[in-house]
């Protein structure tokens, strides 16, 4: 790959924005980044950014374009849910090598204010049989992907809980996770209220508003930028269905994260951060398998034999994970980019991973049907 | 078991191409669509076979039989119209013509097995007939 990453601008995430504009957190976003690569606005000259759903649902990037104030020559919507962030980055990579651009900005952000329920107008075949039967959002579908693998695997609920645990414990070393200062035992995680059983209150990620940049260079130019680059190593990912009555019986993320290793001739054992999506604890133990890290159902053993500290045999979400930091709706999913590229940079501070020269990084949308993964490195 | 008679829930978005389906259960028969090329069902309804890209389908009356794969007792509702439903059971169920659907599962206690057989029980909560299911007791716990 000739791409590299060079600026990272990530906003504190907060429960609710005041005051704030979807727009207006992109922009702080983006100068953040460009402040951290130490480039000018006009080095930009590429675009992507996700759907807005509510502020800008169409003509995104020129919406985004015009108040941003620049005019690129490669510019395009990434929409992928969750797996937006990591899908741009890959993407970005590809219009640099193809001489579209030689610098993107790759941006999502988003406001969250209280009492405010923003719905997408959806009259497509998951509005149509999936609502009628009172299955309306994400929490249901991801119990009902949980209680799948509980009755296929015997898997537990105290093995679950245990991921949201450790994703606040690593919360602890870093002060803009939403989940500073607030950790949960494993206890108050099974003991708080079901929202779709088998799915607990503390095994869901909270919203926020926040907001995430990053900024994809050329090899060459990234050898001027402020910080030492973060290159892309290889990069996965599919796309199975929409609804959950229509997903394949395949482990998700069975194509996305074993593509990526094998790009970057990789295997799952060299990675030196796993920086995993992690709306929901179950997303995080389906992860576990399908990188062949243990045995389809059996990352609970995983969990007893491995710590995910930053010190520990497998540093997992050393940011704390979205169920940590929080999630600002898309720009959750690029929480797990900004992280492993702190680390490879060396400037986690508080919680850096001692010794790191490879990351891998996934996202996930659409309920584990878009998935992607990259693989991220101190090296070319 | 819940009284589904006199609620407001939102009702399935019918497009020219589901109609069929919708129409169907309002006469109390639930049909799927079959690809006359390849001969397997499809669900939910298309303008083309997703198995084999033929565009020559027809419509054929479902056993409404199958098996109950996953389920979720739904707590908080993410639309408020099903609030005082809850809490309730949805479920992914393989039918026996092999396609799978989301749908409502009835029951008196929320104590499901995996794989347990459950059957078609056609409700009308509003103006449209739905394909829910419950559990085929014949058959329960085998």
């Amino acid at each position: 790959m000739n791409a590299a990453i060079v600026g990272v601008g990530e906003l504190t995430p907060v429960r609710y924005s005041e005051g704030k504009t979807t727009l207006s957190l992109i922009s702080e976003s983006v100068i953040a980044a460009l402040q951290d690569a130490g480039l000018e606005k006009t080095d930009i000259d590429g675009l992507l950014v996700g759907p807005q759903v509510g502020e800008t649902p169409q003509h995104v990037p020129a919406t985004v374009s015009e108040y941003l104030g620049i005019e690129p020559v490669m510019s395009n919507t990434v929409d992928l849910g969750g797996a937006s962030g990591p899908g741009m980055i890959w993407r970005a990579a590809a219009a640099i090598q193809m001489g579209m651009c030689e610098t993107v900005v790759c941006v999502l952000a988003n406001k969250n204010e209280k009492g405010e329920v923003l719905k997408s107008p959806n009259r497509n075949p998951i509005r149509e049989f999936d609502v009628p039967f009172g299955a309306s959002g994400a929490n249901t579908s991801y119990a009902l992907l949980k209680r799948l693998h509980m009755e296929q695997y015997g898997s537990r609920q105290e093995d679950f809980a245990e991921i949201a645990y450790r994703a606040r414990e690593n919360a602890q070393l870093n002060p803009k996770a939403i989940f500073h200062g607030k950790p949960n035992t494993v206890e108050e995680i099974l003991q708080s209220p079901m929202i779709a059983d088998p799915l607990h209150l503390l095994e869901i990620v909270m919203p926020v508003a926040g907001g995430a940049a990053v900024i994809v260079t050329s090899e060459k130019k990234a050898t001027t930028a402020n910080h030492k680059p973060v290159f892309l190593k290889g990069a996965g990912e599919k796309i199975t269905h929409r609804a959950i009555s229509q997903a394949p019986d395949t482990l998700p993320f069975s194509y996305s994260i074993p593509k990526a290793l094998q790009q970057a001739n990789l295997k799952a054992e060299d990675m030196d951060l796993l920086s995993l999506y992690d709306c929901y604890t179950s997303v995080v133990a389906t992860q576990l398998e399908s990188a062949g890290l243990c045995e389809p159902g059996k990352f609970g053993d995983f969990l007893r034999n491995y710590s995910f500290a930053p010190d520990g045999e497998y540093p997992l979400n050393t940011h704390g994970g979205q169920l940590g930091f929080g999630q600002a709706d898309l720009a959750g999913g690029m929480s797990h980019v900004v992280e492993a590229v702190l680390q490879l940079r060396g400037e986690a501070e508080g919680r850096q991973i001692p010794e790191v020269t490879n990351a891998l990084v996934t996202g996930n949308g659409a309920t584990l049907s878009e998935t992607n993964a990259l693989i991220l490195g101190g090296t070319p | 078991m819940k009284d589904f008679e006199n609620v407001s829930l939102p009702g399935p978005t019918v497009t020219p191409i589901s109609q069929p389906f919708w129409e169907s259960l309002k006469r109390g028969v639930f049909t799927l669509q079959r690809c006359n090329s390849c001969e397997e069902w499809i669900f939910y309804p298309r303008a083309h076979c997703p198995h084999c890209f033929s565009e020559s389908l027809r419509w054929e009356e479902a056993s409404g039989g199958g098996r109950l794969k996953t389920w979720s007792i739904v707590h908080r509702p993410g639309n408020p119209a099903w609030n005082h439903l809850a809490p309730y059971a949805v479920g992914v169920v393989e039918l026996d013509e092999g396609p799978s659907i989301l749908s409502h599962i009835l029951a008196d206690t929320h104590d499901y097995n995996y794989l347990q057989r459950v059957r078609l029980n056609i409700l009308t909560p509003g103006e449209q007939p739905l394909p829910f299911f419950e559990i085929h007791e014949q058959e329960e716990r085998i």
